[in-house]
This record gives structure tokens, sequence and C-alpha cells, in this order.
């Protein structure tokens, strides 16, 4: 691997969709429990131990080559909500797209076979790492920081959050983000052995229910 | 992007011409240009006046509503399966050209479910003067500007007004009402232009949408060729 090609993957510009969603910020906002850069850090930190461990963990497995399916049906059980199932996916498909233009290859256009409709986005991202020639770490960072640059990101549209102040909660987020890379990474390896159930399956009820509120608004900016 | 790859299988990727089972894909034009200049309208309009000659499904990119969608579906121009609407996070110009993932996820659930189809029109949220869509997403773009907007906006030109494909300068009925200077923004729009053609409508009074139409008759003509 190069370490350029985890900038490439972990670039938020990266074209996969990630930019029309909030991670549950804007309902967060919505609901008053964001109103500046000490709920944001506040936000992204739950987000970050829940989902975003969760995620990672998914992404260092897929990322050590466990069976996508296998993954897949894991992602499923930890997400309870309906519609987080189907942003999962629709990011996964869309991420595997962006993929199979960087990094072409047939193990990528085979999970496209195998899941038309996408199947869930950090399954999608560990595969990607490890195609990219990126190990079980890197992906594991790049679904630990997607937990919180997104919501971030989003914030600083929805609220005219100072984005300095924004990028500043992701710094100060970067030693536990690290702390929750390795978590993930060491579950994955206790998955390899002992199959999916290892995988960790922290959950956010909030962000599980204000994601079933948020899809049901007429009017919103972020898909999600 | 890959326009050599041939994929068994798995979905397309991009621009390719060719969907997965070897069929041509449905040309695709998108409709850009600032908010109310006439979009959706125009939009409507192409369908009615090509629904009988061509198979043809919309894809809209609201800003924070479904409004452009569902006002296609009250005016019932297209039936509902033909009509997809893309969530673009407030941004509608990253959603057509910077990261059009979902658009292409749209205009290929549409080929698949409601296909084989001859068009696809993809419209983007309402934006400012710079939005232009990527030619990895369509095969040509038409911009809606309108008298109302300001006659000076062809003389201002901008990636829109100066690269588009067919430019529309709308609402040419109230020019009178604005004070708008029609044979200017003509006169404007070519300088800034040069050879790529411009259509003056009024969607209110005949023959509405007929010229921009048959531009896009002729576009079909050359894609399927």
């Amino acid at each position: 691997m190069t370490r350029a090609t985890l900038l490439v993957l972990a670039d938020g510009r990266f074209p996969a969709g990630g930019h029309a969603h909030s991670g549950g910020a804007e309902a967060a906002v919505r609901a008053g429990r964001i109103t500046g850069a000490a709920g944001l850090e506040d936000f992204c930190r739950g987000r970050l131990h829940t989902a975003g461990l969760v995620s990672a963990a998914l992404a260092a497995a897929g990322a050590a080559g466990l069976d996508p399916a296998g993954l897949d049906a894991a992602a499923d059980a930890r997400t309870p909500s309906p519609a987080l199932r189907t942003t999962a996916r629709k990011l996964g498909r869309q991420l595997l797209r962006a993929a199979r233009a960087t990094w072409p290859s047939p193990e990528l256009d085979a999970l496209a076979a195998r899941f038309p409709k996408g199947a869930h986005q950090p399954v999608v991202l560990g595969t990607v790492a490890r195609v990219a020639g990126l190990g079980p770490h890197d992906a594991a960072h790049c679904a630990a920081y997607e937990a919180v640059s997104g919501p971030a990101t989003a914030v600083v549209r929805l609220l005219g959050l100072d984005p300095f102040e924004a990028t500043a909660v992701l710094a100060r987020l970067a030693p536990e983000l690290d702390r929750v890379a390795d978590r993930a990474v060491e579950a994955a390896r206790h998955a390899a052995r002992e199959g999916t159930e290892a995988l960790p399956a922290a959950s956010a009820p909030l962000l599980e229910i204000s994601a079933e509120a948020h899809a049901a608004w007429p009017v919103r900016l972020f898909a999600s | 992007m890959h326009l050599d790859h041939t994929h068994d299988g798995p979905a397309a990727l991009g621009a390719d011409a060719r969907r997965p089972d070897g069929t041509r894909r449905a040309l695709r034009i998108g409709l850009g240009g600032p908010v109310g200049s006439g979009k959706t309208a125009t939009v409507a309009a192409l369908c009615r006046a090509l629904r009988e000659e061509l198979s043809l499904a919309v894809v809209t990119n609201d800003i924070y509503t479904r409004e452009d969608a569902e006002f296609l579906l009250r005016e019932a121009v297209l039936p509902p399966e033909r009509i997809a609407a893309v969530e673009t996070g407030a941004c509608p110009h990253t959603a057509i050209r910077d990261d059009i993932s979902a658009n292409l996820e749209a205009v290929e659930d549409l080929e698949d479910d409601a296909g084989p189809l001859d068009l696809i029109l993809v419209e983007s949220g309402g934006d400012n003067l710079t939005a232009t869509f990527s030619k990895g997403l369509v095969d040509a773009q038409i911009f809606v500007i309108d008298v109302a907007g300001g006659d000076d906006i062809p003389r201002k030109g901008g990636p829109g007004v100066t690269t588009a494909d067919l430019l529309v300068v709308n609402k040419t009925d109230l020019a009178p009402y604005v004070g708008a200077d029609l044979a200017r923004m003509a006169a404007d729009a070519k300088a800034q232009r040069a050879e790529l053609p411009v259509v003056l409508q009024s969607l209110r009074v005949e023959p509405g949408v007929r010229d921009v139409a048959d531009w896009v008759r002729a576009r079909l003509a050359a894609w399927t060729a």
C-alpha cells in the first residue's frame, strides 16, 4: 500500500455520496441537541463510540477478508432503524460505484453483482480498502473518521457554525478516534476466529429513533 | 470514464454508452439554471411534447424538498414510476457535478424499472450561474435563465451561460413588464456562445417549448445514429 492511497479513500471529496448525508446531525440540530461547537463535539463523541465503532469493526473485518455477505447480515442486525439500513445500502452502492472506477478489480465487480442495490457502506469500505492495498487499521480509521466528519460538515451548513470550530472538534476527537479504530481492529480479529457475533454491537437508540423521524420530514436539507 | 470497459454482470459505472446487457442506454440531458427560471416548467412541457413519441423519464434534484418531483406528479406529465427525486444535501451543484453517484443510481434504476427508455431528463435544483453538469452524468445540458432574472445575465456569462449545449431564455412574455431588452439578451448570448444555440421561449404562448423539443429530438437522433 501507499500512505497516499489512504488519503484518497479518506478524502471527504471522494465522490461517494456522503455530501448529502448528515449522520443524524440535522435531526439533532432541529431537536436543539446541537447548537454550537460543544454540542457538535458531544454528538460526534457519542456517534464515534456507537455507530462509529460498529462501522469501523465491520470495515476492518471486510479489509481482513471476511465474507461480505456475512458482514452485511451482521450490519443489518446492528442497525434497527429501517431508514438507516436503507441509507447504509445506498451509500454502500455509491461507494462501490466510485471505487470500481477508481480501483478497477474483479473482486469489486463481483461485490456489485452480488449486491446490485448495495451492501452496507462499512462492509463495502472494508473490501474497497483491501482492493486498494490498504489494511484493517486503515479501513477502521476511514470508517471512524467518516462517523464524525460527516456530521461536522453538515453542522457547518445547518447552523452556519464557524468551520474552524467544527474542524477543531474533529482534531480534539483524533486521539479517541485512534482508540476506537484499535478496538475495531481487535474485534475484527476476534470475528475472524469466532464469527461475526464477536463484532461490537454498540447502539445509539436516539440516532436510530431520530433517523426514523427525519426520514418522514417533508422538508429537509440532508437525505439522512 | 472507462468507455473501453465491458462489464458482465455488475452495474455500469458512469457514462458508459452501453448498459451491462449490451444495449444502448438512454440519452441523458441535464437542465440547470437559477432558482425560478422555469426549469421544472420546461421539463413538464418537454414531457408533454415528447411522451407520445419517446419513452422518457425524469430525475429531479431538489435542494431541500421534493417539490419539483411533486409538481411533475401533480401535473401528471409522466406516470409516477418514471419520476425519481434525488436529495442533494444543501448543495445541488455537488450532486450534478462533483459527486454524481446518487444521480447515476437514479438514472440507472429508472432504466431498470421503467425501461427501456430513449431519454432521461435530469433537472438540477435551482442554483447559481456556475452550476454545470458533469459529463459523467449527462450527454448534453440545457441552461435555463429567464428575462425577469435580469437582462444582463447573458452578458455576465459564467459556465452555464457560456458552455451549455443549449441556452434557453425563458418567460419572454414578461419582457415588457420587467423592462428586459430581448434583442440585447440575444446579442449578448450570441457574443458569449459563438456557435452554440440559444432559444428564446415563453411557455405561455405558442409555440411554447417547440424549439427546445426539436433540439432534444436532434440530439436523440445523433445519439442513436
